[in-house]
C-alpha cells in the first residue's frame, strides 16, 4: 500500500501557480489589515490619526494610549481604564471554563461508556441547546439570577456560561471517548474497578488533547461573549467586551482613537495569545463544533 | 445473607452512579434551556412590558410585531446580510481552500493568518472596522492625504449601504474558518481517483467540477448550517460597528429583540421576536443534528 499523500494530485502550470500565490497573498493582506490598523494606531499620538495618517507607521512612537486604555480612560462614569474589567473577565472565565469542562468530561464518559435507553435523545437535546439564539433565554435568565441572588455578579455570569457551555464540552468529550476501546473498560469492571476509578485511571490519563480543545473553546467563547455580559452584568462585574464597547461608543469628549485601538488589542490579547500558542487545538475545536467528530 | 445484600446494594449503586453524574447537567439543561424557552414563548402571548406579567393576550404581540416597520427593516436586513454573508464566505472559503491545496509553499504561515480573526471578539472586530471605514479618519481620509482627492467611501454612514459594511466585517471574521472546513474536506479526498481521471485526460477544471466539488457536499452542508446560525445570532458585531444605525439601517432581529425588551419595555413583543428567531434556527438545526446523530449508529 502506498501512503496516501496529504496534498492533491492536481498539477498546475507556472502562470496559474503565480496567480494562485498572488491571490493568496492579497487575502493574507486583507486578513492582516485590521490588526495592522489597530497595532500601528495604538502607538501614535491622536493628531497623527486625525491628520490622515491611519495607514502610516507612527512618526512619533508613544505607549501613552496603552497606559491610558489600561488605567485611566473613562469607562461609563468612572475614569478607571479597562484594568478592573479585565480582571472581571478573568474571574468569570476561570471558574466557568473549569466547571463546564469537568462536567463535559463526565457527561461524555457516561454517554459513551454507560449507555442507557434514550441517551442519544438526551444528548441531542443538549446539543441543540448550543445553537439556540440566546435571546430566547434572556428574559427568564434575568429573573432567575435575581431569584438566586446572583443578579449583576461575576458568579452569576459564570453560572450562565457554564449552563450554555456544557453542550459543547459534552460534544467534544463524547466524540473523543466514543472511539476509546470499550473492552478496556469492561476488563477493568471485571477486575472490580468502579465508575470513578475507571474514569480516573483509564480515561482521564488519555484525555489531554480533548481537554485542551475544550478549555480553549470555552475560554475563547466566554472571553469574547458580549450578549450575556451586556444583559446580566452589574456596574462592577462587567466583562472586558462590554467595557471596550462603552469606551468606544462614549459620546462625550474627544474621540481618542488611539486609546480605542489600544483597548481593542487589550481585549483581544488573551484569546489571540491562546490562538498563537495552541492554534492547532483551537482549529480542532472549531471543526468539532460543526458536529462531525 | 448480609454479604449478598451488601453487594447487591453496591451493584445497584454502580448502576445508578452514571445517571447521578449526568443528572446535574440534565437538570440545568431542562430548566435553563427548555424551561426558559417555554417561559419566553409563554411571555410572547402575554401583556408583559417592563416586567413579565401574565395577562393573556393571544396573538396580539405577533400581529403588532408584523405591523412594525422596525421589525420589517430588521428582517429585510437579515435577508440581505444572511444571503451575502453565506454566499461570500462560502466562495472565499472554497476558493482559498482549493488554492491552498496546490502544494503551496508557506501554507503553514498563511493558514493561521486566514484563521486568526475567528479568535477575536466581535466587539474588537467591530471597533477596528468602524474606525477604518469611518470617512473622517479612515480609508477615505487616508486616500485624500495620499492625493486621491475625489475618493469617496462612506458606506458606513449611508443608510442604503451600511448593511454591506456589516457583511464585510462578518466575512472578514469567519471566511477563514470556512476555508479550514473545506480544506479538511479536500484533504480527505482519495488521490487515486484523481490520478485515474487525469490518465483519462480530464482537465483540472473538470476534475474540480465533476469529482472534487461534488465530494465536498458534507463540508458545504456544515458550512451552510454554521454560517446561517451565526448570521441569525449576529448581535455584537452590529452593536460595535454601527449600533444599528445610521437610523435603523443595520438593525437585525437580535438587536431588535434586545432594544424592545430592555430599552423600550415592550417585553411581550421582544419575546415574540425571540420566538421567531428560535423557530428559524430550529428549522435549520434540528434536521441537521438529527441526521448527524443518526449517521453515528
Amino acid at each position: 500500500m502506498s501512503v496516501a499523500s496529504q496534498d492533491t494530485a492536481i498539477r498546475t502550470g507556472r502562470i496559474t501557480r503565480t496567480l494562485i500565490y498572488v491571490v493568496l497573498i492579497l487575502f493574507a493582506l486583507f486578513y492582516m489589515l485590521p490588526l495592522y490598523v489597530m497595532v500601528v494606531n495604538s502607538v501614535k499620538p491622536l493628531s497623527e490619526i486625525t491628520g490622515g495618517g491611519m495607514m502610516n507607521l507612527p512618526r512619533e512612537f508613544t505607549l501613552d494610549p496603552w497606559f491610558k486604555a489600561w488605567s485611566s480612560a473613562q469607562i461609563g462614569v468612572e475614569p478607571t481604564g479597562l484594568a478592573p474589567y479585565f480582571w472581571n473577565s478573568i474571574k468569570m472565565v476561570v471558574p466557568a471554563v473549569a466547571i463546564s469542562t469537568v462536567l463535559g468530561a463526565l457527561n461524555g464518559y457516561v454517554l459513551t461508556k454507560w449507555r442507557f435507553k434514550y441517551d442519544t435523545i438526551l444528548f441531542g437535546l443538549m446539543l441543540f441547546a448550543c445553537f439556540i439564539p440566546f435571546q430566547i433565554v434572556l428574559i427568564p435568565m434575568a429573573r432567575m439570577l435575581g431569584l438566586m441572588g446572583l443578579a449583576g455578579t461575576t458568579w452569576g455570569l459564570a453560572l450562565v456560561h457554564v449552563v450554555y457551555g456544557i453542550g459543547f464540552t459534552t460534544l467534544y468529550f463524547r466524540n473523543y471517548y466514543a472511539v476509546f476501546p470499550t473492552e478496556l473498560i469492561r476488563a477493568a469492571q471485571i477486575d472490580g474497578a468502579g465508575f470513578f476509578q475507571i474514569f480516573w485511571r483509564i480515561l482521564l490519563p488519555s484525555s489531554g488533547p480533548i481537554a485542551v480543545v475544550s478549555i480553549i473553546w470555552q475560554f475563547t467563547n466566554i472571553w469574547n461573549d458580549f450578549l450575556f455580559g451586556a444583559s446580566f452584568a452589574g456596574a462592577d462585574s462587567q466583562p472586558m467586551t462590554v467595557a471596550l464597547n462603552n469606551l468606544v461608543q462614549a459620546s462625550h469628549g474627544v474621540k481618542e482613537y488611539n486609546v480605542h485601538f489600544a483597548g481593542a488589542i487589550l481585549a483581544a490579547m488573551p484569546t489571540l495569545l491562546v490562538y498563537i500558542v495552541a492554534g492547532r487545538y483551537f482549529v480542532r475545536g472549531l471543526m468539532a463544533g460543526s458536529v462531525k467528530g | 445473607m448480609a454479604h449478598t445484600a451488601n453487594s447487591d446494594f453496591k451493584t445497584r449503586l454502580q448502576n445508578w452512579i452514571p445517571k447521578l453524574v449526568l443528572s446535574p447537567s440534565v437538570a440545568m439543561m431542562l430548566v435553563f434551556v427548555y424551561g426558559f424557552i417555554l417561559f419566553s414563548v409563554y411571555l410572547s402571548f402575554t401583556d408583559s412590558r417592563l416586567l413579565p406579567s401574565y395577562g393573556w393576550v393571544g396573538l396580539e404581540n405577533y400581529s403588532k410585531l408584523w405591523r412594525l416597520s422596525h421589525w420589517e427593516i430588521s428582517l429585510k436586513n437579515m435577508g440581505i446580510f444572511a444571503a451575502l454573508y453565506i454566499a461570500i464566505c462560502t466562495s472565499i472559503g472554497l476558493g482559498l481552500a482549493i488554492f491552498l491545496d496546490q502544494k503551496i509553499r508557506g501554507e503553514g504561515l498563511l493558514r493561521p493568518i486566514y484563521l486568526y480573526p475567528m479568535a477575536l471578539s466581535f466587539i474588537v472586530t467591530g471597533t477596528a472596522w468602524k474606525w477604518f471605514l469611518d470617512p473622517g479618519i479612515g480609508l477615505e481620509n487616508v486616500m485624500h492625504t495620499w492625493g486621491w482627492e475625489s475618493f469617496e467611501f462612506r458606506w458606513i454612514k449611508d443608510r442604503n449601504f451600511a448593511i454591506y459594511t456589516v457583511v464585510l466585517a462578518a466575512v472578514w471574521q469567519t471566511s477563514g474558518f470556512v476555508m479550514a472546513m473545506f480544506l479538511a474536506g479536500l484533504r480527505g479526498i482519495d488521490n487515486e481517483i484523481l490520478k485515474a481521471a487525469q490518465m483519462d485526460g480530464a482537465s483540472n477544471w473538470n476534475l474540480y467540477r465533476r469529482i472534487i466539488i461534488p465530494q465536498l457536499r458534507p463540508a458545504f452542508l456544515s458550512a451552510f448550517v454554521i454560517l446561517s446560525h451565526l448570521a441569525i445570532k449576529t448581535f455584537d458585531l452590529v452593536i460595535a460597528l454601527t449600533g444599528g444605525g445610521p437610523g435603523r439601517a443595520t438593525e437585525l432581529p437580535a438587536t431588535f429583540m434586545y432594544s424592545y425588551t430592555f430599552t423600550r419595555n415592550q417585553m411581550g413583543i421582544g419575546a415574540a421576536s425571540a420566538t421567531i428567531m428560535l423557530m428559524t434556527i430550529a428549522a435549520i438545526m434540528i434536521p441537521y443534528l438529527y441526521s448527524e446523530l443518526r449517521e453515528k449508529r
